[in-house]
């Protein structure tokens, strides 16, 4: 390779990184507005996967917005459906529907339902928010893709909580055995579930352990460092004799200092001062010591 | 020739199996609903999924969602016991998924009630987008399977572990939501689901015997139910009798006591199913314990005749 095609790769990828930086704290800004629009919601779990969604959305997912059901493209489904705000944003972003529709989220009569909903909103693979089914699904698809000789892919994300779900320990048993490496489960392990820590309610460590022994290739990332998200998400391809689990260590409510962590946001909207508050923190205008 | 339709659903398959969408998903009960037949033919599109069946039922419904017909199978008792899985992955995702539940019903015999699904009619019919048939033959089943390839939208097929008597001609076919009167009569209206039709059958020679013309009804689509044919034998021949193997909380009887009601009809109905969980035993004597033989339709219809 040329000394300077090198340079210029860096560049680009240097570049791609800071392009999928800044639509992440974008994706972070609009789900604080709608959360605080539609007055319920995960802020918790859908800032934690934002950095994820992002290197999905805007860079990895071969996708077309104009055309959502196109036979060749990736799918991604989100199993754990509750944190489905981020992927509204993203979709709106994209093109999927109009920006302003972001607002109607959770009313009467919107496309986007409080959980994704595959019939009312085009762009949506898989209905979910019955947590530990959505692997399933994913894994049919996957299968499908596989009976037809096709070469996109089917990405799932799912959270730590809901690894707690024996359906989905089914669905990764089976995933192993028919070593489908057409698939990627991303694990957005941001410690944090409804009532408690996650270790506190159920532990479900050694997970590493677990998803090798169901047959799995397993990488381990730093889920709010886009350069290694993009590792993560390139290595995964060049692995074709098994599945492959993207372990992202995640921080539950990222990005706004006093969510971090904190189950209290796991399902809490925020009101409109705290909106503003957090939005300022995300716009990085915020002033004095925080909350 | 009697058959299970268990096993006529098995064969169909193979029939049908040339289309490429096709696949058939297992929860290693293969050789209980012969679904083994399909693999040995086409093991490219047999997925086995061991025994998990909420498992299976959401990759059924990811294949479908990426173009395939998905026929899930296993024990009605061990599919229905999914429902919330079925629900969330199959019917609010209105996936073209097929679930196929054998082994309905006290008719199962010898092993009791842990294997006996006895509720899942109901647990299916509450499903707002999915459709529920029980075929009663051989013929049906086939004819059924072979519709259900160009059918969009989850369906729910109930099937039977003991085989069953011909109860429709050979050249026999299946239209979905249409009841099928197999036998004229005024008397009385006898409606059957699976393998009660056949019970409905001799109850109405039985009751021939006697002077009482029984209308006999195979009801095979449970939803969307046959209004017009339901009415038309209120109407016709004034009271009625359901019978089924699956108890009188959501089923067949329910159904048809719903159609009445809406529609301002007071004629009379008995239901006749299952009040408790089942046992072991032989399917006919379980059959008459349980008050869904021959025998005891003709008796119901009797008490009605006197009653009016």
């Amino acid at each position: 390779m040329e000394a300077a095609q090198q340079v210029s790769e860096v560049e680009d990828r240097r570049a791609l990184v800071e392009r999928l930086r800044e639509e992440a704290r974008r994706l972070r800004i609009t789900d604080i507005r709608m959360l605080e629009k539609a007055g319920s919601g995960h802020p918790g779990g859908t800032l934690s996967a934002a950095d994820m969604i992002a290197a999905l959305y805007f860079h990895k997912l071969r996708i077309r917005p104009d055309d959502p059901m196109w036979a060749d493209r990736d799918r991604f489904v989100l199993s754990k459906g509750h944190c489905i705000p981020i992927v509204y944003a993203a979709l709106a972003r994209l093109g999927f529907f109009p920006e302003e529709q972001l607002m109607t989220l959770r009313e009467l009569g919107s496309p986007l339902q409080g959980h994704p909903d595959r019939v009312r909103l085009p762009g949506i693979e898989a209905s979910t928010g019955s947590l530990g089914q959505g692997l399933s699904i994913a894994v049919g698809m996957a299968i499908a893709g596989r009976l037809d000789g096709a070469d996109w892919r089917v990405y799932c994300m799912m959270g730590d909580g809901e690894s707690q779900a024996g359906q989905l320990w089914e669905a990764a048993m089976l995933a192993g055995k028919r070593g489908l490496s057409n698939l990627v489960g991303i694990l957005d392990q941001n410690l944090v579930q409804q009532s408690d820590l996650v270790e506190r309610i159920l532990d479900i460590e050694p997970v590493v352990a677990k998803w090798r022994a169901f047959g799995w290739h397993v990488r381990e990332i730093d889920g709010h460092d886009m350069e290694q998200i993009l590792d993560a998400l390139d290595e995964v391809e060049t692995v074709t004799d098994r599945p492959a689990l993207v372990l992202s260590h995640t921080v539950k409510g990222k990005g706004v200092s006093w969510m971090e962590l904190d189950p209290e946001w796991h399902g809490k909207a925020p009101d409109a001062e705290q909106a503003a508050r957090a939005i300022a923190e995300l716009e990085g205008t915020a002033t004095g010591g925080g909350a | 020739m009697a058959k299970a339709t268990r096993e006529a659903f098995g064969e169909a398959l193979v029939r049908v199996g040339g289309d490429p969408r096709i696949v058939v998903l297992d929860g290693d009960l293969m050789k209980s609903n012969f679904t083994y037949l399909f693999r040995e033919r086409y093991p490219d599109r047999f997925v086995e999924c061991g025994i998990a069946e909420s498992n299976m039922i959401g990759v059924a419904s990811g294949l479908a969602l990426a173009g395939k017909i998905a026929w899930a199978s296993s024990f009605a008792c061990f599919l229905s016991g999914r429902l919330e899985t079925i629900r969330m992955s199959v019917g609010y995702q209105a996936a073209n998924v097929r679930l196929a539940g054998t082994h309905a019903g006290v008719g199962i015999g010898d092993d009791g009630a842990s294997q006996m699904a006895l509720e899942d009619v109901a647990a299916m019919r509450a499903l707002p987008n999915m459709t529920v048939i029980q075929p009663g033959d051989a013929v049906e089943t086939e004819r059924c399977v072979e519709y259900l390839v160009e059918h969009e939208g989850p369906v729910y097929l109930r099937l039977t572990r003991q085989k069953l008597d011909d109860v429709n001609p050979p050249d026999y076919r299946f239209e979905l939501g249409k009841a099928v009167v197999l036998r004229e009569g005024s008397d009385v209206a006898l409606l059957g689901t699976g393998a009660t039709v056949q019970e409905a059958l001799k109850a109405a020679d039985e009751l021939a015997g006697e002077g009482v013309e029984a209308r006999v009804i195979n009801v095979h689509t449970l939803k969307p139910i046959d209004h017009e044919t339901i009415l038309a034998a209120a109407r016709e021949c004034g009271r009625l009798v359901t019978v089924e193997d699956h108890n009188v909380f959501g089923g067949l009887g329910s159904a048809v006591a719903e159609v009445l009601a809406a529609n301002g009809s007071g004629a009379p109905l008995t239901v006749l199913g299952a009040t408790d969980y089942g046992q072991s035993g032989k399917s006919e004597e379980l059959y008459d314990a349980y008050g869904i033989s021959a025998k005891h339709v003709a008796e119901a219809a009797r008490a009605l005749a006197k009653g009016s």
